[in-house]
């Protein structure tokens, strides 16, 4: 069943010490994926990594969630460019050794 | 080992305040978290230093026995082994210290031998489940290796895991093994193994991205008559028709023989050949009055 890789977001919060409003911001800023079933909230279990991840900055770093969702954003462009910047190396590479 | 200077590790001096120490870390811990810097090794170690320096000073007891026996460690191991039936579990009451697995709970033998292994603790310290450690791995392959779909065995941390490399895999690219990393705590789910590809230089071919170079060398007189010459690709032998009166550093393209697409099966990028004239050497006195011949005509 579906609901063997969905995790109760209560439970989430209950282990990790934080307010259900906690998700439900960071669902309203687009920034996790959330199930909805009958008015109650469960967790992909592929969203958990990211989840602990913006908890962390939130509640360690006391980041709002303004400045979550900047640093989602620049994270993500520093993925990219950091694949581009492997790409382009193994390209020099191809100039650097022929 | 080396003694460690907790208060220059978070840039405070001996008669900082609790709140000094947490704004002094929280400050560092925003410039360094592993979260705010991906694959950077060194702000990774950066932040265990830091985030180790506030486990002690932020815990009045723990501070108190650095700043007593901090500069002369071996005495505080000592110290440590004559109380260590009554160790107090670590304490979580400030709040403030980083949570979870994956951070900060590699610390220094100089904090081991002062303090025993770190007991974790802050915010989420209670019995909650934590997903298990990522871990990361470098898989080095060579050029072969990369271009056709293979089985290898892994060992990581005593377990054996066979993954399949499909043909065409890149030099940097990652790829996610799901719940093979470090098991989880309390129930949780288990890390993700992440695992690098190191493909080494080829000595004759140069990839990018799917085309593969490589540059053949030809004897002056093919270069101008013309004729057949073999070339090792990396999906076996092929035989090259040169034409008459090719110039030293023609490029010719062999579609379709380059590199395997990645997860792509039957795809394949170009090979791109470069001829490399080699003028004769050695020539004898009739070869040369040959050329003199020709170069007159």
């Amino acid at each position: 069943m579906q609901t063997n890789d969905l995790i109760l977001a209560e439970e989430f919060c209950s282990h990790y010490n934080v307010g259900l409003s906690f998700i439900n911001s960071l669902k309203q800023f687009g920034l996790i994926e959330v199930t909805s079933v009958e008015e109650t909230y469960y967790i992909p279990q592929a969203e958990l990594k990211k989840l602990e991840q913006l908890a962390r900055l939130h509640y360690d770093l006391d980041i709002n969630l303004e400045g979550i969702d900047a640093i989602t954003h620049l994270l993500g462009r520093i993925k990219d460019l950091q694949s581009e910047i492997t790409s382009l190396k193994n390209r020099l590479s191809l100039y650097e050794k022929v | 080992m080396e003694f460690v200077d907790y208060y220059k590790i978070l840039g405070v001096d001996k008669k900082a305040s609790e709140s000094d120490i947490k704004s002094a870390y929280r400050k560092l811990a925003r410039k360094y978290h592993p979260d705010l810097n991906p694959n950077d090794k060194e702000a990774n170690k950066k932040f265990q230093q830091i985030n180790e320096a506030n486990e002690v000073l932020s815990d009045p007891e723990k501070r108190k026995k650095y700043d007593e026996y901090g500069s002369d460690w071996k005495h505080a191991e000592e110290f440590e082994k004559a109380r260590q039936s009554q160790r107090r579990q670590t304490s979580d009451a400030d709040g403030y210290s980083f949570s979870g697995s994956e951070y900060g709970g590699d610390f220094s033998d100089f904090f081991s031998s002062m303090f025993g292994q770190s007991g974790g603790g802050g915010r989420s310290g209670r019995q909650a489940k934590f997903r298990g450690e990522d871990y990361n791995a470098e898989l080095h392959l060579n050029l072969e290796d990369a271009y056709t779909t293979h089985k290898q065995t892994l060992t990581v941390n005593g377990k054996n895991i066979r993954i399949t490399i499909p043909a065409g895999v890149e030099n940097g690219q990652v790829i996610k093994l799901k719940g093979h990393g470090g098991p989880g705590i309390n129930g949780g789910p288990n890390g993700d193994l992440y695992i690098t590809f190191v493909i080494a230089d080829h000595p004759r071919f140069k990839r990018a991205g799917t085309d593969v170079y490589t540059t053949v060398e030809i004897d002056l007189y093919t270069a101008i008559l013309g004729g057949d010459v073999m070339l090792d690709t990396l999906s076996g032998k092929i035989k090259l028709k040169v034409n008459p009166e090719t110039q030293n550093g023609t490029k010719i393209r062999l579609k379709g023989k380059g590199f395997p697409v990645y997860k792509s099966e039957g795809h394949f990028g170009d090979l791109y050949i470069t001829y490399s004239v080699k003028i004769p050497t050695n020539l004898t006195e009739r070869q040369k009055e040959l050329f003199r011949e020709l170069a007159a005509s």
